[in-house]
């Protein structure tokens, strides 16, 4: 499959292909718990970290297949998720912002000492198994299934967690089991992220995990438009995209993506595509189309 | 025929030193429309919150369909069949209108996550029963034409009707308003009193309201409770409360006694 977009595709941009389609599952996974549940969330790079060391350390040394290893890093991440998410989903705001903030360190720091992870130096060596048409195969199945959830009573009952909680519960939402479902299925996301990204980059550290990633996650899920699946789609492409282009700007490159979100957060507070609902959009499109007909 | 729906027995609640309730007790029929009036701060909403499950009560008993329902979750009680509408209106403001009413009956169905997921068989049916529901209850207060507007584009009256019918949207046995009619023009209350009418006759449902509208409250409740200070110093017929002497003397005051 990858040797027909190799042929008219060329080395670099099919990478920047491939980290699109990890970063926006990684991307999905936050949506899901911030976007649509309003749990902030900036640990996310904590459990990516869970996967792909799990992965990566089934695959050197246990020599176990890459989907197995895939799968092992991401169930992993999602048991570390319902764990801790049981005590820490009784925070709220910014308390749960902060202890995800600990969590993601506390991992950075055991894979920091932990020696079959390599401590600092890493791993290296990391079977390449992670292809374009895998990792896009995986990204379309994501994303159908969160539309699919989003249109369902659980999906509903999450956005409906973030509106308000006090009536969420009196329409009968557990909302302490909801949240702890959808942390899980997020840490389970970044697992699977994780794994996907030490098996294509081949060498992770545990400084590739650290909280900046989790607020660059975080940052193409705000800019998209939080709960949104085409503002996530959205956003992914172009923080992943972003530092590419900014490559002509050189040193400056942080400055304009700095400036670019500040800008972008004054003129659409809530995302680019926050709160922009396709039934709209083909109202809109569909009273100017009646319009021009009356007109001609 | 008449049944006992709720039951409050010798309910109080405390909040650190201050006696917010102080042994309330009360019994609501099935098919009764029951009304709580009282001063500002006499303890109608923490009542509420008790029935609820919002707050625990410190002393006392709540029974609802005979079942103890003291120490259930709110998410457990909505379930059971006690929906609620809110004093400061507590919509899912920036989700369309059908979709409030879909949350609405997230209590009564049952699919789980893979379920939901996958768009599994019961999932589908539970989905369409849903929505046929919606349909009904947002045509009942003429929503539906209004269904895919956001809940906080609606008018002020408008969002009051669209709270009740989500709360309609569990099919609760009994219905607990929050001074339902606060803020509505005299045609709007006019309204609301037809549609509690209708929820009484036409769909059985028991309702318990507090109100601070005299009119209303006299006009449509068979029975009202009294509470002044966390204690009920009455409660019999609007008759009967009208012409109770402690009544009018915290509460009613003299110009309604004509």
């Amino acid at each position: 499959m990858d040797s027909i977009f190799s042929q008219f595709l060329d080395a670099y941009t099919m990478r920047i292909i491939i980290l699109i389609g990890i970063n926006l599952i990684l991307a999905l996974g936050i949506n899901l718990v911030t976007g649509m549940t309003g749990q902030l969330n900036m640990g996310h790079a904590g459990f990516m970290s869970i996967g792909a060391y799990t992965s990566a350390i089934c695959s050197l040394n246990l020599d176990t297949p890459f989907l197995l290893s895939l799968f092992l890093g991401a169930v992993t991440a999602g048991a570390f998720g319902f764990i801790i998410g049981i005590p820490i989903l009784r925070l709220d705001g910014d308390y749960l912002a902060m202890v995800t903030i600990g969590f993601c360190e506390i991992v950075r720091v055991f894979f920091l000492n932990f020696e079959p992870g390599g401590k600092a130096v890493g791993l290296s060596g990391i079977p390449q198994d992670t292809t374009l048409s895998f990792v896009w195969l995986l990204v379309l199945i994501i994303l159908f299934l969160n539309y699919r959830l989003n249109r369902s009573r659980i999906g509903r009952a999450m956005f409906a967690v973030k509106e308000n909680e006090i009536a969420a519960e009196a329409c009968g939402i557990h909302t302490s089991r909801l949240k702890i479902i959808a942390f899980t299925v997020a840490a389970f996301l970044g697992g699977l992220g994780g794994g996907l990204y030490s098996h294509y980059i081949f060498y992770i550290s545990p400084q590739d995990f650290s909280f900046t990633k989790s607020i660059e996650l975080l940052n193409m899920v705000v800019l998209g438009g939080m709960g949104s699946l085409p503002g996530t789609v959205l956003g992914v492409i172009i923080l992943t995209i972003a530092p590419e282009v900014l490559r002509v700007v050189a040193e400056y490159r942080l400055l304009f993506y700095g400036g670019l979100m500040v800008i972008l957060m004054i003129f659409r507070p809530n995302g680019l595509l926050g709160g922009v609902r396709w039934y709209d959009v083909k109202q809109k499109w569909f009273k100017m189309k009646s319009k021009t007909t009356k007109e001609g | 025929m008449a049944e006992e729906l709720l039951k409050l027995d010798q309910i109080s609640q405390e909040f650190g030193g201050l006696r917010a309730l102080d042994q309330v007790s009360f019994v609501v029929q099935t098919q009764d429309i029951f009304g709580i009036i009282g001063p500002n701060g006499a303890g109608k909403s923490t009542l509420f919150n008790l029935i609820t499950g919002i707050y625990t009560p410190t002393q006392g008993n709540i029974y609802f369909k005979g079942e103890n329902i003291n120490h259930l979750p709110p998410y457990k009680i909505a379930a059971l069949g006690i929906g609620r509408t809110f004093q400061n209106i507590r919509l899912f403001s920036t989700m369309s209108v059908l979709d409030n009413v879909l949350i609405g009956g997230h209590g009564i169905t049952k699919s789980g996550f893979f379920q939901c997921l996958f768009s599994l068989p019961k999932a589908r049916k539970e989905e369409k029963q849903l929505r046929e529901t919606a349909k009904e209850l947002l045509n009942m207060v003429d929503l539906y034409d209004k269904k895919m507007d956001y809940a906080k584009n609606l008018s002020y009256g408008e969002q009051r009707r669209l709270e009740i019918v989500r709360a309609l949207a569990l099919h609760p046995s009994l219905l607990l308003l929050d001074e339902p009619a606060a803020g509505m023009n005299p045609k709007e209350k006019e309204d609301l009193m037809q549609i509690i009418r209708h929820l009484k006759q036409e769909m059985n449902i028991t309702i318990l309201l507090v109100e601070h509208d005299m009119n209303l409250v006299m006009n449509i409740c068979e029975r009202i409770a009294v509470l002044n200070y966390g204690e009920k110093i009455a409660e019999g017929s609007a008759e009967e409360i009208r012409n109770n002497q402690e009544v009018i003397d915290s509460y009613l005051g003299t110009a309604h006694r004509i």
